[in-house]
């Protein structure tokens, strides 16, 4: 009971400490909420990008073609008429095995989709794209007969090169359709994306512990006597460290919820700009919605307040202890 | 008989025998190799009043921060109520200080908290339950003469009246012993002489109280135990005893 009395008595204490320290405990907060509104800042534009990029990646698709009776491979082969040129045999896919390839690629690991197209529908698309309703107009057959394909989307950009020889050891693969640069540009600005973010936010994080410790060693330091004269009356290490760790971890508290508030308003305010504004650049680019980035930075932000308040009082009130 | 009260039995034979407070040949070295109390041997009986005299760096603060355990003996042998206070860990310090009431020249007190928070605060941290904290401040704070000045903030009162807060403080949780440093030091000499006669009525009561002081006026009147320091040494020791001038 008497144990109960003295925790509600220490909480109060740390309550009232913020009250009668005012002036620190307002520097403290400003610091933390000023670091943490930066990091807040800096994680909603890195998601950000991160999206962008992310929704790019899904786009990349590789696209395989297979040998068949009617395919225009002879020219790649150096031949003139198609007749010149026999197909092995064994090469043609049969309906069968096509599926069971399809199935194979769909297994891997990198693979997130993967669509068949027939020759049929490749020709019904192409044509409408370039010629209109009226494409077939003028072709007696399909110009696209033979190109049966697969388009394969890939969950890791990164790993285009190796799905692609790998596709290209299937014997009846005939040709491999990727674009190696857009899937390098977006692996590199993925990777870039990752180092920016490793170094920002570790020296985001120095700069805010070495701030934070230091207003929470002075504001200590003030009250020295304070401390002091607790010991001499007989608190215990509890009674003496308690109320500065509850304080600290108000001020960490108090710290988080402010720029996570200014941040939650300022973001909602940046989409609606944007959308409104500038119509074109909301249809090329998708952001992240705004439950979705603070579903990660609440946590993220109340937890490193909280825990900087913690660590940051009880690491400087601990010299003080031994009187 | 259990262990805690043998050592309570041992504990009050050895006070029978040697004092309330004993110190054995204690010297105190600084880091610097400046010796603060050089071999010293005290014994001082409970209920006695004790006056420490000497000029400034001649010792006397060090010797009530050994027995606070502030300071810890580089030789030598603390016992306060019979404690050995070398062999005090860090966790039995807060216990140990409860049964010693100190005040200072400075008094001390946490100025943002008014008298009655002041001096509830001594129980608070020993966890007395808050009905008796409301039934001990007002009846110490009429011992001392502020009855009336409960709620008063510690900035609004004189410094005799500052000082009476803080032997209230020091007083709530009835200690055995009472460690004064210089307590009438910052005090004009009415309100220097309210305090000393509340010493003495506490003393009366069996409290021992050892008191730091300069005041030569005070312990030539007040007819206690003189002990003197100069350089770290008791250079005399006297029932009855007078402020004896450095040459």
């Amino acid at each position: 009971m008497r144990k109960i009395s003295s925790l509600f008595y220490v909480i109060k204490q740390g309550f009232l400490n913020i009250w009668r320290n005012k002036l620190f405990s307002l520097a403290s907060v400003a610091t933390i909420a000023a670091c943490l509104f930066l990091l807040g800042i800096f994680y909603a534009i890195v998601a950000n990008f991160q999206h962008i990029v992310m929704k790019a990646e899904e786009g990349v698709s590789v696209t395989v073609f297979f040998h068949s009776d009617y395919d225009t491979c002879y020219r790649e082969l150096g031949y003139e008429h198609r007749e010149e040129y026999q197909h092995p045999a064994e090469k043609i896919p049969s309906k069968q095995r096509l599926e069971e390839i399809g199935k194979m690629i769909a297994a891997r690991a990198e693979v997130s989709d993967v669509k068949f197209t027939t020759d049929e529908e490749a020709w019904e698309k192409f044509g409408k794209e370039y010629f209109g309703e009226d494409y077939a107009i003028g072709y007696e057959e399909n110009p696209l007969r033979g190109e049966d394909n697969y388009e394969v989307f890939l969950s890791d950009v990164s790993m285009q090169g190796a799905l692609k020889h790998w596709l290209e050891d299937i014997p009846e693969v005939r040709k491999v359709n990727a674009d190696d640069s857009t899937a390098s540009t977006l692996s590199g600005a993925n990777l870039l994306i990752a180092y920016i973010s490793i170094a920002v936010i570790v020296i985001l994080l120095a700069v805010s512990i070495f701030l934070i410790s230091n207003t929470v060693a002075t504001g200590i330091a003030i009250r020295r006597e304070e401390i002091n004269i607790m010991k001499y009356v007989g608190a215990t290490d509890f009674f003496v460290r308690s109320p500065f760790v509850i304080e600290g971890m108000l001020i960490g508290l108090l710290g988080a919820c402010i720029p996570l508030l200014g941040l939650y308003y300022m973001y909602d305010y940046a989409m609606r700009y944007l959308m409104t504004n500038f119509t074109q650049l909301s249809s090329l680019l998708e952001f992240l919605p705004i439950e979705q980035v603070f579903a990660f930075l609440t946590p993220v932000c109340l937890l490193m307040g909280i825990g900087i308040g913690f660590f940051g009082s009880v690491t400087s009130i601990r010299k003080h202890l031994h009187v | 008989m259990s262990r805690r009260e043998e050592q309570k039995k041992k504990r009050q034979e050895f006070i029978a025998e040697k004092g309330v407070i004993c110190l054995e040949n204690v010297s105190k070295t600084y880091s610097a190799g400046i010796a603060a109390v050089d071999n010293i041997n005290v014994s001082i009986k409970p209920g006695e009043f004790v006056f420490i005299v000497g000029e400034n760096g001649s010792g006397k603060s060090t010797f009530i921060k050994l027995l606070l355990r502030e300071l810890k003996a580089s030789s030598g042998n603390v016992y306060v109520m019979g404690q050995d206070l070398a062999k005090l860990r860090h966790g039995q310090i807060p216990k140990f200080r409860r049964q010693i009431g100190v005040v200072f020249q400075d008094f001390r007190l946490l100025s943002d908290r008014n008298v009655y928070e002041n001096v509830a605060f001594a129980q608070r941290i020993i966890e007395v339950p808050m009905d008796e904290i409301r039934r001990n401040v007002p009846t110490i704070l009429a011992t001392v003469g502020l009855a009336g000045k409960y709620k008063a903030k510690i900035k609004e009162l004189s410094g005799g009246e500052q000082q009476r807060v803080a032997l209230a403080r020091a007083l709530i949780n009835q200690p055995s012993i009472l460690l004064a440093d210089e307590p009438t030091g910052n005090l004009d000499p009415q309100n220097a002489w309210g305090i000393m006669e509340l010493l003495d009525e506490i003393n009366a009561q069996g409290t021992t109280v050892i008191m730091v002081t300069h005041n030569r006026e005070i312990v030539n009147t007040m007819h206690k135990r003189v002990i003197a320091m100069r350089k770290g040494v008791i250079v005399s020791d006297q029932e009855d005893g007078e402020y004896i001038e450095e040459d």
